[in-house]
């Protein structure tokens, strides 16, 4: 019992700052940094992604696998399956580089520029490694390339590798050659094509055998500079018997412009060993007339191959102008189990069309898919998600959970669970709910003395703490507050 | 003692367009204890939700005093902030939100509303401790969402303990003995009566005269058609126990 009354002492407070937070309730991140940016002239071509690869100082094997992508992606069409509505795009408008000028890496910390610390700070993002929580290691990205990461020495001693992706290639060639692309090939989509073929930065991982990683590593994304896409690569694996715990945050500056973020996540899990990847999406989401804001089209994929291995996703969506975002397990493993825990929020125009795919090849593997959706203003929300059991996988199991909420009488919520079993062992569940906050609920709390825009938070995030409980607490209490001011003045 | 806590003159009000109250007229003094008691459809949950300020119901004509403040220029969450608590009829469930969660945002709302500072974690939990043992509520159930999944014993036992909580001027108990046992009854009469002193009071709204064996009433009201037509001691309630509703409702049907 005294456990769980600590337990409380240490939750109650964040509630409180939350409540605090809510009467500031702009978009808190829209600052633009004034830096020196080397940005390359808008379009994409060969030369274009020679040269990107020229800048990065790159082998000629990884140039291949960016031409290959790019011949391909001049082959294929922009997906519109999606419930979405995408303005066109064009992506010769686009510059598909941009670097906060400095001649090489910062070999140490002195050497990061004030001007980007300053960034990372006014983020809630230290870099500086003295004030780094020894809870966590730090990989900061903004625009194309990685600008410090933090503890990288502490982890080493581990034979942990965490770096940003351009070191890992300069590095650890092999391990990046043996794994680049084998979760989620160049040919998978279009947006996969194209990150493939421009790809910037981002985060590489590798956890050796048995090594259980101490901290949680982070990265934090940052859209700066204007007219530029975001591009970035991450590529985890964790080895036999290895455990991590991964957290991603993005942000960009409040431009009218639109800005194209596409990304790739590839995670190789190998037996028994388990990942946890969280990520908090807070780009920026376009003014309440759906002006400007990030498209955030992004493909995220684990492979559970090692026998009894895990991989969690646990997202809170509630950024970007349009999102489309599958994070999805393959579950080749036998007894492999995955897992997708996530709350979208959609408020204003906002539209997100995301979910996730559990893909059953392996024999007695099992899934658990919950999903809450809560669509506000004039949003469109979508749940998409595929269940697949492969005709050999014996023993299967999935559970989905799929629930929405509804915010007044303009939004939208939309569900499209598609099933495909091809073995007759396997059992598989759905459950999906709507629902929309009662007047009984806000008069209720009103009565209590408990204000509408504070009921529906507290309603909210009641409602989405099944996921939110999965979060590391440092993410949790950011979570919340995004909720919270994501729905500011949706109640009326 | 001329100290007038709660003064409804001439209240109408009502839903949709249909009128429910038709004048109600009630002064609640500190230290008092009133019955509502009425046939079905008379209007008496109305009135608790009107003087709470349930936006589905509007006022028409009328004044509500309370402590000399315009009741019905507040927006329900000052009625309360102001010292006013209505236990419901059927309290309301609201998943994944814990009932400490839940008390601390109702608690530190009122004291923003005061200025004053809101309490610390550990202030906090040692009042929802001395609270809980007034109506033996189970420390459970303070970790549980609100309302959810609890027996109807345990909804109203929760409503006196947030009721206990808040220490409202006035507590308005709607029909708070329905869907009770005999000793969920008593534990929950027995939660109000230790709150009671000289300068709160409670107005308890009931059909039955089975819970004012355990929550002595100084006045007893009948309210019928949106009216109060009947006012008395203790005995009335005894007798409307005994001959039921017709007698009153011929008396008023014929005059």
């Amino acid at each position: 019992m005294k456990e769980s009354e600590k337990d409380k002492n240490k939750k109650i407070p964040t509630n409180d700052d939350i409540i605090n937070d809510v009467t500031t309730s702009e978009y808190k991140y829209g600052f633009v940094t004034d830096i020196d940016t080397d940005i390359i002239p808008q379009g994409l071509n060969e030369d274009v992604v020679r040269l990107i690869s020229q800048k990065k100082g790159e082998p000629e094997w990884l140039l291949d696998f960016r031409l290959k992508a790019f011949r391909h992606w001049l082959t294929l069409e922009v997906p519109t399956w999606a419930h979405l509505d995408i303005p066109e795009i064009d992506f010769q408008a686009i510059s598909y580089y941009a670097a906060p000028k400095k001649k090489e890496g910062p070999k140490s910390f002195d050497e990061v520029d004030p001007e980007l610390l300053d960034t990372f700070n006014k983020l809630g993002i230290p870099l500086e490694e003295q004030k780094v929580l020894s809870g966590m290691a730090v990989d900061a990205v903004m625009d194309s390339v990685s600008v410090k990461t933090t503890h990288k020495e502490k982890l080493a001693e581990l034979g942990i590798i965490f770096c940003s992706f351009s070191e890992a290639v300069r590095d650890y060639p092999d391990l990046v050659k043996r794994y680049l692309g084998s979760v989620v090939s160049y040919r998978d989509n279009f947006y996969a094509a194209l990150n493939s073929a421009v790809f910037s930065d981002g985060s590489f991982v590798y956890i050796p055998k048995g090594v259980h990683c101490p901290m949680e590593l982070s990265t934090y994304f940052r859209i700066n500079a204007s007219g530029t896409g975001q591009f970035e690569r991450t590529l985890i694996v964790a080895d036999d018997d290895a455990y991590v715990s991964y957290l991603e945050g993005c942000t960009a500056p409040m431009r009218d412009e639109n800005q194209l973020h596409a990304a790739i996540v590839e995670i190789i899990v190998e037996d028994r060993a388990e990942v946890k990847y969280s990520t908090v999406q807070n780009w920026y989401a376009g003014d309440k007339d759906g002006r400007g804001g990030v498209y955030n089209f992004v493909t995220k994929r684990g492979l559970c191959r090692g026998d009894n291995s895990k991989l969690s996703w646990t997202q809170v969506e509630t950024g970007s102008a349009i999102t489309w975002k599958y994070p999805s397990c393959v579950l080749s493993g036998d007894g492999a189990v995955g897992e997708f825990y996530s709350v979208a929020v959609t408020n204003n125009r906002q539209q997100a069309d995301t979910g996730t795919k559990m893909i059953h090849t392996g024999r007695n593997t099992r899934s658990t898919i919950v999903s809450k959706g809560i669509s506000a203003g004039y949003s469109q929300n979508s749940y998409r998600g595929l269940v697949k059991v492969a005709p050999n996988a014996d023993g299967c199991r999935n559970y989905t959970q799929c629930d929405s909420l509804l915010l007044g009488s303009h939004c939208g919520a939309h569900t499209f669970p598609y099933i495909d079993v091809l073995n007759d062992t396997a059992v598989v569940e759905h459950e999906a709910t709507t629902s929309k906050i009662s007047e009984d609920q806000i008069f209720y709390c009103n009565q209590r003395g408990i204000p509408t825009e504070e009921a529906v938070a507290l309603i909210v995030n009641g409602y989405a703490k099944e996921v939110m409980n999965k979060l590391p607490m440092e993410f949790a209490v950011e979570a919340q507050k995004l909720l919270q001011i994501t729905l500011e003045g949706s109640v009326g | 003692m001329d100290k007038i806590l709660l003064e409804v003159k001439n209240l109408r009000a009502g839903i949709e367009g249909k009128e429910i109250l038709k004048g109600v007229n009630l002064t609640v003094r500190p230290g008092e204890v009133h019955a509502i008691m009425g046939p079905n459809g008379a209007g008496k949950s109305t009135l608790s939700s009107v003087l709470a300020g349930d936006p589905s119901f509007v006022v028409t004509e009328g004044e509500v005093s309370f402590h000399g403040v315009n009741l019905l220029e507040l927006s329900p969450e000052n009625r309360s902030h102001e010292g006013l608590f209505l236990s419901f009829q059927y309290p309301v469930e609201i998943p994944g939100v814990s009932m400490v969660n839940f008390m601390r945002a109702a608690i530190n709302a009122k004291r923003k509303y005061f200025n004053q500072d809101p309490l610390s974690a550990s202030e906090f939990l040692k009042l929802m401790r001395q609270k809980r043992e007034v109506v033996e509520l189970d420390n459970k159930l303070a970790s549980r969402s609100v309302n959810e999944g609890f027996s109807g014993g345990e909804k109203k036992r929760n409503e006196i303990f947030q009721m206990a909580v808040l220490e409202p001027r006035l507590s308005i108990l709607d029909e708070t003995d329905s869907g009770l046992d005999i000793d969920a009854l008593r534990i929950v009469a027995g939660g109000v009566n230790k709150l009671k002193t000289a300068e709160n009071a409670t107005i308890v709204i009931t059909h039955y005269q089975r819970l004012l064996d355990y929550i002595k009433p100084d006045f007893v009201h009948v309210l019928y058609k949106g009216r109060i037509v009947r006012t008395g001691g203790p005995e009335l309630a005894l007798t409307l126990e005994e001959r039921g509703y017709d007698w009153i409702k011929q008396e008023i049907d014929n005059k």
